[in-house]
């Protein structure tokens, strides 16, 4: 099945992230398919090659699921990796996207992960509308 | 899964090059990397291990230009040949918009040629795909070893080996020297838009 966004359903997705970022103190967000496509972003990633991002994103999911997968687990839900000035949050929504969410040392994993939380339920519900919506068309 | 952006204008496919380990697949992409300017490309990611054999994908992103009012960015993707890599190559299969089968024409890869072959329609069957409904193009690689000393299988016998049920177009190639490269990404790219407009935008007024 193909995604089609419309400009509303990007507005609102882009809103969500923006709201992400200055909630949480994060300085990227980006939302992604776990087929490793870049469906929108927030914040300044103009250094960053966020088309690859997006790509070895989908590609770790998909290998710590098999991990989790063979630990008896359904699948995990978020990955956290810390770096030394960048850290990286990944959280799944649904099924079929990621929320990547790029922070230093000027907020806390606690705050985005709560940020993170309330966010990604007004995401699902708007994926939720545009699958839906894809399908029945 | 393809991605129309209507707001951008953008559609994203996912085009994955299949095919047995060390037959290429790989060096199709470095060449194509190679040959195109940083306007047009991203980065050439790549998953491998010390011995250059890939340990879980390359990956390179491509614009290809506008069609009506859309611009097209076809990323690709490798998969590890490795028989016992299949994990990874399911995880590399997921959204595939279209295939490209990289087969070795080496004499002793025929049986890995038809193994890899059978491998990718059973992991796209598990996927609830068809691997004669996607976009597919075989590529006979290797092409620059006839003549040498190297035994090589003829195209007639390649033909019959992987293509005698799907009948996709197919491409003699060089993947090191670049032959056949280009042609076999451009008629993957023509058959995978084609098909997610066919899919997806035919009902749409655009």
């Amino acid at each position: 099945m193909n995604l089609i966004l419309s400009d509303q359903d990007l507005v609102k997705i882009e809103r969500c992230l923006d709201k992400m970022l200055s909630s949480s103190g994060a300085h990227c967000a980006l939302l992604i398919d776990r087929s490793g496509q870049l469906i929108a972003s927030s914040g300044d990633p103009s250094t960053l090659d966020v088309i690859a991002l997006s790509a070895l994103t989908a590609a770790n999911f998909g290998a710590t699921s098999e991990i989790a997968r063979l630990l008896g687990e359904d699948e995990f839900a978020l990955l956290f990796h810390k770096g030394k000035n960048e850290n990286v949050h990944f959280s799944k929504i649904g099924t079929e996207f990621i929320m990547v969410t790029l922070f230093d040392d000027r907020t806390t994993l606690g705050l985005v992960r709560l940020r993170t939380e309330k966010v990604i339920h007004e995401l699902r519900n708007i994926f939720r509308e545009i699958l839906e919506r894809n399908r029945g068309e | 899964m393809a991605f129309i952006n209507f707001s951008s204008g953008e559609i994203h496919c996912k085009v994955v090059y299949y095919g047995p380990g060390l037959g290429g697949k790989t060096t199709n992409l470095r060449f194509v990397y190679d040959s195109t300017n940083n306007d047009i490309r991203g980065q050439l990611v790549s998953i491998d291990t010390k011995g250059d054999r890939t340990l879980f994908f390359d990956f390179l992103s491509l614009n290809l230009g506008r069609i009506r009012d859309f611009a097209i960015r076809v990323q690709l993707y490798t998969v590890p040949g490795q028989v016992h890599y299949d994990a990874t190559r399911k995880l590399v299969l997921r959204g595939v918009d279209g295939m490209v089968f990289v087969a070795d024409s080496m004499r002793v890869q025929r049986e890995k040629n038809i193994e890899s072959l059978e491998n990718l329609a059973y992991n796209l069957k598990e996927r609830g795909l068809d691997v004669t409904n996607l976009p597919l193009i075989m590529q006979y690689n290797k092409r620059d070893l006839e003549g040498s000393n190297i035994p090589v299988l003829t195209i007639a016998e390649m033909e019959r080996d992987l293509n005698s049920y799907l009948k996709v177009p197919s491409f003699p190639a060089s993947a090191l020297k670049g032959q056949g490269v280009f042609e076999t990404l451009r008629e993957i790219s023509k058959l995978v838009v084609k098909d997610v407009s066919k899919k997806t935008l035919a009902d749409r007024q655009f």
